[in-house]
């Protein structure tokens, strides 16, 4: 009941509707663009500039022209796709950002296997034995891993397993000892290596990436557990549950064939919006981990004022969250006999 | 089984429960279980600790002591000095204020907008519905860290900003909330016959449906003040919230990273600090959420 | 002839509370069609959820409680797994809630087949469209394919009786199976259910709140209240009723031709709590 959306009259109005959500997405970062409070000439000439040069400058920008005018720039640039360059290094900053965001997904996909596979059992589990002991047990757990300042869990992981234990790799995508061994292809390190026949560079990037990834998928674990925790308890008393073991089924077959088969469209949604959100632990554990990924690279252009790449990774990071909604709305098309 | 059916089916929902007698119940019910408990107590602790932050802290939060730089805990340090020397447990205590103070700012700005955005657009359906939720998904269409992010760069880092941008990104999920709630009565009969009898939409909304959402609001926000203290501690770990010599949980986080090998009471005291109250927020809300569902505590 | 079902002073209570939700029930059960009327909440549900083991959280005593050979009350669940579907089974009441929603109602069909039987999946898709002709579907090939919100409620609850006679059980407990279709069609579905309850000679247990529809449809009519079994009688001679209960719930029904003063209201008397049914 809770998620059943209103039918929408068609692929048109859908389409009209993420249209609107994606122009809303590029005022409010022409908006965030607009009032940050560094100078972008200043900061593109140097302090030292001549006047001439700064007023030149000033107009090539087009800062001089009204706000409107300058909006509809900055959408004209958004649709070819130039996004500028980035002042910290020099490189067009759609370059950097597909150097970055690579490494990023990969941690990503990587937590979001560990939170989906670790979550939905345990959620399942503590929905069928609602109030026993292992129901308790997985609600502290996951609530735990909703509680934990991932950025504090990331420094205490580094000092226990990688300075005292010394099981896994520390800071950075691989050892230092490996960096440029690889030819940059695809830019995800663990295919890379793997085209290059490169095992030990495949080995240290995953040793690099398990740490940071299993702490991710831990606290995304959390909210997969609960919301499958209630999707399942709203399942496994209805009437059609009773059907499945009128027929002869077991319990356990009653509750992965039947139950689950009802909340998976729902679990769906979860998991895409569960990797949404994967992106701003990503922020603070890639900086933690000196991760070289998407989320620092957005901090520490945040952090000098970088408007160009700023205003690009929101705009970014916007546009997978659309994508990751549009995505689970499709598969609940494909899930869910009901809505085709 | 038939008979729990009718029950739940035939449980009435009371437009505005008698204030008190509730409330009591809830604490009531909430003190039985023992991790909302713990959630409460935890709570209770913080406040008094910020109520009376001058009398409990050991020394001056911002007393720099440059002979008794990272000092490990003792006696005269609880939980050790930082690189400057000044007391960490002081600084913790007096922290607190600050976390409070975040946690009450963004409440009394995210609570009544969310829910005059989702009741408004739920009562009315139609165009209002579709602009104010367009205005929704926008914001919903960042996680809540990266919006706030942005808007503290462009805003410029401080606490204040902060606590700005964290109240900007933290409205959509209740105004969600709020509509979704409002959907599901606005077809009842009672809001009909409020309408018969010609109330105003101002008021049905006021008197009939804000006190129906108000539950589920409460838990949300209960549970969401968890994710505020995270992000306001992440902002402030990545220098963007409170600035130093603040003594800011999250700040101090990011201060003690260096001396982190050898002086681990820098970053373990404040992390937990901040585990304990934000996991305290979410047991309450996980406990609240028991408490005040009705087809929960009839299942029981 | 031996009985299918034979159960003596069956008691269920469920768990968290003080009072028994059925106390003291005793009936057999032969290859025939008996009727459990009651109202809501007289227990009448419980008792058929407790002959097929699915009250999970509820406590059952009985002197003896027996389905054939089976002992309903020590069975293991893994013995129960073995008699729930193949030889005993349920037809529940609402097919909007007793049917899967996304899986195809066909696919549900042969899954009853298939969990009992060893067999192709061809083989099951064969037996699950043959059930669905005898269930009088006209076109069963295309209802196999169909979801359950495509299909009607009428059409749904044939659905499920195929689903719950395909395996040829000796037992079938119908719990209020037409309570939830239109009255137009709720003849016509109980007229399938009752031809192919005949032909294949399985005992029928219908549950149901409805007295003229038991009479009509049933041998013989328990009838309970307040989880007791108040008393037992032919369908035929149910005009013949002992109990105040029985004699105030027929003086309740309206009847064509009959006179047209208001329909007496049932005066509940705390004595009947105490009164023990007779067992045929």
């Amino acid at each position: 009941m809770r998620l059943s959306r209103r039918r929408l009259n068609g692929l048109t109005e859908h389409g009209f509707s993420i249209l609107i959500t994606l122009f809303g997405l590029l005022i409010l970062t022409f908006v965030i663009g607009r009032i940050m409070p560094t100078d972008p000439v200043r900061a593109m000439v140097g302090e030292d500039a001549s006047r001439e040069v700064y007023e030149h400058v000033y107009q090539q920008l087009g800062l001089d022209k009204p706000m409107w005018q300058q909006f509809l720039l900055y959408l004209r640039d958004v649709v070819t796709l130039d996004f500028g360059t980035s002042i910290r290094t020099g490189q067009p900053v759609l370059q950097d950002i597909a150097r970055a965001l690579p490494a990023t997904i990969e941690l990503a996909t990587f937590a979001i296997i560990i939170g989906a596979g670790l979550g939905t059992p345990m959620g399942v589990i503590a929905a069928v034995n609602k109030d026993k002991w292992q129901d308790q047990v997985i609600r502290v757990l996951s609530l735990m891993g909703h509680s934990m300042p991932i950025f504090w869990t990331g420094m205490i992981a580094l000092l226990i397993f990688y300075a005292n234990l010394g099981w896994v790799g520390g800071s950075g995508r691989m050892s230092q000892f490996y960096i440029g061994l690889v030819p940059e292809r695809t830019n995800f390190l663990l295919i890379d290596s793997i085209l290059a026949g490169q095992w030990d560079v495949f080995w240290s990037a995953l040793n690099h990436l398990i740490l940071p990834a299993a702490l991710l998928g831990y606290s995304s674990s959390a909210y997969i557990t609960r919301m499958t925790r209630s999707f399942m308890l709203d399942q496994i008393n209805q009437e059609y549950v009773t059907t499945a073991r009128v027929k002869g089924l077991s319990r356990r077959q009653t509750i992965w064939r039947h139950a689950f088969g009802n909340i998976r469209v729902q679990l769906v949604t979860i998991v895409a919006l569960a990797y949404g959100s994967l992106l701003e632990g990503a922020v603070l554990i890639e900086t933690v981990f000196a991760f070289p990924g998407f989320g620092q690279y957005l901090t520490s252009n945040l952090l000098i004022g970088d408007m160009n790449a700023v205003m690009t990774c929101v705009l970014i990071v916007g546009v997978i969250f659309i994508g990751l909604n549009i995505l689970s709305d499709i598969l609940y098309r494909v899930f869910d006999p009901r809505t085709r | 089984m038939s008979m729990t059916q009718e029950t739940s089916a035939a449980l009435p929902r009371r437009t505005m429960p008698q204030g008190l007698i509730a409330a009591r119940n809830i604490v009531v019910f909430l003190t039985r279980s023992p991790t909302s408990l713990f959630g409460l107590v935890v709570l209770g602790l913080l406040l008094i600790l910020a109520l009376f932050a001058p009398l409990i802290a050991t020394h001056d939060p911002y007393m720099q002591d440059l002979q008794n730089t990272l000092h490990p805990p003792s006696s005269d340090y609880l939980f050790g000095t930082d690189e400057l020397g000044r007391d960490i447990f002081s600084r913790l205590v007096h922290g607190s204020r600050i976390t409070l103070t975040i946690i009450f700012l963004v409440t009394i700005v995210v609570g009544p907008l969310g829910l005059i955005f989702g009741t408004v657009a739920g009562y009315f359906g139609g165009k209002v519905d579709t602009v104010l939720m367009r205005i929704t998904d926008i914001f919903l269409s960042f996680p809540s860290l990266i919006l706030s992010l942005a808007f503290v760069a462009a805003l410029g880092p401080s606490l204040n900003n902060a606590i700005i941008a964290i109240a900007l990104t933290a409205w959509p999920p209740i105004a969600r909330l709020a509509r979704a709630e409002t959907m599901t009565f606005r077809q009842a009969d009672y809001i009909s016959a409020a309408r018969l009898q010609g109330a105003s939409p101002a008021r049905i909304i006021w008197r009939s449906i804000v006190p129906m959402c108000l539950p589920s609001v409460l838990i949300r926000l209960t549970l969401n003040m968890a994710t505020v203290i995270l992000t306001a501690a992440g902002l402030g770990f990545l220098g963007l919230g409170a600035q130093p010599p603040l003594p800011e949980w999250g700040a101090m986080i990011a201060t003690g990273r260096r001396y982190m090998i050898d002086s681990w009471w820098l970053v373990t005291f404040p992390g937990l600090a901040i585990l304990s109250v934000s996991l305290a927020f979410n047991l309450l809300g996980d406990g609240l959420r028991d408490a005040l569902d009705p087809k929960q505590m009839n299942r029981r | 002839m031996d009985p299918i079902l034979d159960i003596r002073n069956l008691s269920i209570r469920y768990q968290g509370s003080a009072e028994p939700a059925v106390r003291n029930v005793s009936f057999t059960l032969g290859r025939e069609r008996l009727g459990i009327v009651g109202e809501s909440g007289s227990g009448k549900s419980t008792v058929g959820r407790a002959i097929m083991r699915l009250l999970d959280t509820a406590e059952l005593t009985a002197d003896k409680m027996t389905f054939e050979e089976v002992d309903l009350l020590n069975a293991s669940e893994r013995q129960m797994l073995k008699v729930r579907g193949q030889r005993m089974s349920m037809i529940l009441q609402d097919p909007k809630f007793s049917l899967n929603p996304i899986q195809r109602c066909g696919h549900q069909i042969a899954e009853a087949y298939r969990t009992h039987v060893r067999c192709t999946k061809a083989e099951a898709r064969q037996r699950a469209v043959e059930m669905l002709e005898q269930v009088h579907i006209r076109d069963p090939e295309r209802v196999y394919d169909m979801y359950p919100h495509e299909v009607s409620g009428g059409m749904g609850q044939r659905v499920m009786i195929a689903m719950m006679l395909l395996t040829s059980p000796d037992l079938v407990i119908a719990d209020e199976p037409t309570s939830a279709l239109d009255v137009t069609i709720r003849l016509q579905v109980l007229r399938i259910l009752d031809g192919l309850v005949r032909d294949k000679g399985i005992g029928l247990v219908m549950i149901s709140h409805d007295l003229n529809l038991v009479r009509a449809f049933c041998d013989r009519v328990l009838i309970m209240y307040a989880g007791r079994l108040v008393e037992t009688l032919d369908a035929k001679h149910l005009d013949r009723a002992q109990h105040p209960y029985t004699q105030g719930l027929l003086a309740a029904q309206p009847r064509i031709g009959g006179p047209r003063g208001p329909l007496s209201v049932l005066d509940r008397q705390d004595s009947w709590l105490n009164a023990q049914g007779e067992v045929a």
